[in-house]
């Protein structure tokens, strides 16, 4: 039975919500959540991307020839990808130098490429675009949520808009491990823990 | 065969739309992408530098050419008058090439400040040019036409500690700072006619 535009939306929400259901995309995920901010504006990157290599794949996969999709994909991601490069170096430069090489390595995402070998592929234009927005959404709000639960946790500030608010109060100890790598783990592990107790009910 | 032509004709075509899109947005960003960077990058060295100027020093900036190269001169307005120029040079340091942003008044070739901008210094040693602000400041009202040299070669600057080439590349870019001021020094002055407010 076809989904809905709706649910194809949705599932990326939470069915099959990236870093967390499919284990995907986890060296961004790992790497960039130190902060909210940096995980929101890499999960953004990410979006963008999504979206416009789901649709211009969508939109050609009649014409490209199957023995040269995967070449025909990347060279549509790579462009996407350095387009935002571009972009992020014009408008939000703070955060390009802090998201440094991950922005080019969306490239390799294999989100990104799963989506168009996996849906954009075989689906329509409407449908992979709403596919790729929800699985984008959903990657943005997990990195969102990783980088939140490290930065409260290892510095004890959020800095939304570039304004750090205190949340612990200047008692609060911080356990600095959370924003270094193995504390990316440890959250990651939880988080997915979490998850998973919360589906198997 | 068929099939072999269309492989090639579609990811040339794929190519050329990809290529002409990426020129095209490449065109429309760069001179934002060059402002950022000196913002980011160069802006704090600048602004120190031009402390208390009345203007952006980041937007009045001009560019002359010396032989093959390209130079950028961030102007400061003082007391009403562009007096002085901030510019970059460069001089071989332990890791790599150091990059000196140095300011000049014009009126008396003195220097009014530096600020190492860009570098590959080793972290905590070499790299306190940049974050050591008694380094840098021994600069200040020195004349830029004279041959900086480090105590070590009986020059008039006190080496960082420990990082003896790191602070010989700093002088070193100094010292190409002054010049390229005394070969560019006439352009300088008259760009900087237009600025004065």
């Amino acid at each position: 039975m076809a989904k809905t535009l709706v649910q194809e939306f949705t599932k990326g929400l939470w069915d099959e919500i990236p870093p967390f259901r499919l284990v995907l995309g986890l060296c961004p995920v790992l790497a960039v959540t130190k902060t909210v901010e940096n995980g929101i504006g890499m999960g953004l990157a990410t979006t963008f991307v999504l979206v416009c290599s789901n649709i211009l794949v969508s939109s050609l996969r009649k014409v490209i020839p199957p023995k040269v999709r995967i070449a025909c994909f990347i060279i549509i991601i790579a462009t996407f990808v350095t387009v935002v490069e571009l972009v992020m170096q014009a408008f939000t430069y703070p955060l390009f130098l802090k998201l440094g090489i991950f922005i080019p390595l969306i490239v390799v995402n294999c989100i990104v490429l799963g989506r168009a070998e996996a849906f954009a592929s075989k689906n329509g234009i409407i449908a992979s675009l709403a596919d790729g927005l929800g699985i984008g959404i959903g990657f943005t709000l997990a990195l969102g949520a990783l980088g939140a639960v490290r930065e409260l946790f290892g510095t004890g500030i959020l800095t939304i808009w570039e304004k750090p608010i205190q949340i612990f109060g200047p008692s609060f100890q911080p356990f600095t491990f959370m924003i270094e790598a193995p504390g990316a783990f440890i959250c990651l592990g939880l988080m997915l823990c979490v998850m998973n107790m919360m589906g198997s009910k | 065969m068929r099939e072999m032509i269309k492989m090639v004709v579609v990811l040339t075509l794929l190519c050329t739309f990809s290529g002409g899109l990426l020129a095209a947005i490449r065109g429309g960003t760069k001179e934002r992408i060059e402002y950022q960077q000196l913002k980011f990058v160069k802006g704090p060295a600048i602004k120190a530098i031009l402390e208390g100027s009345s203007n952006d020093p980041i937007v009045d900036r001009f560019k002359i050419k010396d032989g093959e190269i390209e130079r950028s001169f961030f102007v400061g307005v003082f007391d009403g008058k562009a007096s002085a120029v901030a510019f970059e040079s460069f001089g071989k340091g332990f890791g790599g090439d150091i990059g000196l942003m140095v300011g000049v008044n014009i009126e008396d070739d003195n220097i009014i400040g530096a600020g190492v901008t860009t570098h590959n210094e080793t972290p905590g040693v070499g790299s306190r040019a940049k974050t050591d602000p008694g380094f840098a400041a021994q600069f200040k009202g020195l004349s830029i036409k004279d041959t900086f040299k480090v105590k070590t070669d009986d020059g008039q600057i006190d080496a960082v500690s420990g990082a003896t080439i790191t602070s010989r590349g700093v002088t070193v870019a100094a010292t190409e700072a002054g010049k390229i001021y005394k070969k560019l020094k006439p352009q300088i002055a008259e760009k900087l006619k237009k600025f004065a407010k």
